[in-house]
């Protein structure tokens, strides 16, 4: 299958930082691929080189064929971008940002409607609400359908959800899974570890650098070892006793429990009776199932 | 109102025009809790804490905050909470210190007592390295933890912290829960929103605004156990799915 999306050893610079340091991997087209990294780790520089806002200083990067530096305006008509901020204009309303990206692309609104019609028709109740006064969720539907009005071949949404709930994100998540359907290719960023899950790649990138491009399930493939859960109903005593013990690695909160990485030598009943001892008399540990959150805390635990 | 309840409110409401932002809530918090204060986008939360900070008039209902009147002592509210907003609120172009010392001057700390409390604080949280740092320069944990302390250096009642970990990675989100947790251990009282379920399993209890009213309120265990749901993120689907406010 042909990659829409291909970057060569893409290096950015600010000053001494190291922004990008020779980031390469590309993403196949009609393809739903996610990019994951802790906050400074050049995601948003990524995609600002990949939307033509910036050079990069080294390597190469070409989106739905076009090259960012020689081709970048042919490029920009193929692509539908949704930046971290809100960036609509706050004081046109709903039916005006929409009619106004659409004059930007050369398109009429009615030509590609099909397209953003399960999102838009959401915001239909309300055409002449300027859009600084929706709310969160819908203000994320009409930036989607801002970026989608001029059928783009490529979709870059740089964490599109930050901020909007559970229920909105899981819808936001079912529109992303039919603009697939429809061969759009899509790259997106986020900071929740269950959107992750339900990309087909993944990239982590961290201080700039890829460490890992693959599947979900590949990623996570022997994070189960040496993985296990802690309970009690005093959990931040417990999460500090459980830090002292021998052979634990590293322990975090996860929902309602604990998890907690470990040595070989680790042994659970050893460490209840410990916990017990120090007046954590409920404590329980079995093991877990590592999931892409386990990898990514200890992708950042290992990288400082 | 007893010395342990620190945030007690009955049938508040607001409206603008028509439409009925908040729908007569009623909660408690007592002093030292973590309260969760969940609800999808648009439910009315943001409108329910402002009128909680004394940044915004109820049209009707009662209340108390940090023992004062929501109606009447809006100005003392003010000045007895701590209040984080989900957009990074630092001054960048300021030092560490000179940050702290901004917002503790703000609340009335004198010269001496802000000494004593930044030079506690930055030997707890090992920042004596960067007291003279810009805060455009350190890193974004660490940002985090200073806008944490910036909101609770004059020891508030209780501190409102408005979508904290909004947008922030898994590690980093997991040491301000730490700090949150120190706090309360420490008795502080945390008023806390936010969207990643996970978190709302380390609050005491939780409330679920839907449509302007709070339809659950109990423990993570207790609403788990009154909605047949293993996680809290199963319990806020089953009560947000029903809404019918536009979000």
């Amino acid at each position: 299958m042909k990659n829409v999306i291909d970057i060569q050893n893409l290096t950015k610079r600010y000053g001494e930082l190291v922004a990008l340091d020779h980031v390469s991997f590309s993403v196949s087209e009609g393809s739903l691929f996610g990019l994951i990294g802790p906050d400074g780790a050049g995601k948003t520089t990524l995609y600002q080189i990949l939307t033509t806002l910036l050079s990069p200083d080294e390597g190469s990067a070409a989106v739905a064929g076009f090259d960012v530096v020689k081709d970048y305006r042919k490029l920009r008509t193929e692509i539908g971008y949704m930046p971290e901020r809100f960036s609509l204009y706050p004081d046109l309303t709903v039916d005006e940002n929409l009619h106004f990206f659409a004059s930007l692309f050369g398109v009429k609104v009615k030509d590609n409607f099909d397209l953003i019609a399960p999102i838009f028709d959401q915001l239909k109740k309300f055409p002449n609400r300027m859009a600084g006064a929706l709310s969160g969720g819908m203000k994320q539907k009409l930036a989607l359908s801002c970026a989608l009005i001029h059928r783009p071949k490529v979709l870059l949404l740089d964490e599109p959800t930050t901020g909007v709930d559970a229920v909105s994100r899981s819808e936001f998540w079912g529109m992303l899974a039919t603009l697939k359907e429809k061969g759009i290719t899509i790259l997106v960023s986020t900071s929740y570890m269950d959107e992750a899950e339900r990309c087909e790649r993944i990239a982590l990138i961290n201080k700039g650098r890829i460490l890992d491009v693959n599947t979900p399930g590949r990623l996570i493939e022997g994070m189960d070892r040496n993985l296990y859960n802690a309970s009690s109903k005093d959990m931040y005593p417990l999460l500090e006793a459980v830090r002292t013990l021998p052979d634990v690695k590293d322990c975090y909160t996860f929902g309602a429990t604990l998890h907690i990485t470990a040595n070989d030598g680790f042994n659970p009943d050893d460490a209840v009776s410990k916990l017990r001892q120090k007046g954590l008399e409920d404590a329980r540990i079995w093991p877990a199932k590592g999931n892409i959150e386990d990898l990514f805390i200890k992708l950042a635990k290992e990288d400082g | 109102m007893d010395k342990e309840t620190v945030i007690s409110v009955k049938d508040l409401t607001k409206k603008f025009g028509n439409f009925t932002a908040v729908d007569h809530i009623t909660l408690q918090v007592r002093r030292g809790e973590i309260f969760g204060f969940l609800g999808a986008n648009g439910a009315g939360k943001t409108t329910a804490m402002r009128m909680l900070c004394g940044l915004s008039l109820p049209t009707s209902g009662t209340g108390t905050v940090a023992g004062y009147d929501i109606l009447r002592q809006a100005e003392e509210i003010k000045r007895h909470i701590g209040y984080m907003s989900q957009k990074f609120s630092l001054y960048e172009n300021l030092t560490v210190w000179e940050n702290l010392n901004l917002f503790a001057t703000i609340y009335g700390m004198s010269a001496k007592r802000i000494k004593e409390k930044t030079d506690a604080v930055f030997r707890a949280l090992g920042m004596e390295n960067m007291r003279n740092v810009l805060v455009k320069e350190i890193p974004l944990g660490w940002k985090q933890k200073l806008a944490f302390t910036a909101a609770t250096l004059h020891s508030p009642d209780v501190v409102f912290l408005d979508e904290p970990t909004g947008g922030v990675d898994p590690s980093t989100r997991r040491k301000f829960w730490e700090m949150i947790y120190r706090a309360s251990s420490e008795g502080m009282t945390v008023f806390v929103t936010t969207h990643y379920l996970d978190e709302a399993e380390y609050c005491s209890r939780i409330s679920i605004m839907v449509d302007g009213r709070i339809t659950a309120l109990d423990s993570p265990a207790g609403l788990k156990r009154q909605y047949h749901a293993g996680t809290m993120d199963e319990v806020f689907r089953i009560v947000a799915k029903d809404a019918k406010r536009e979000n």
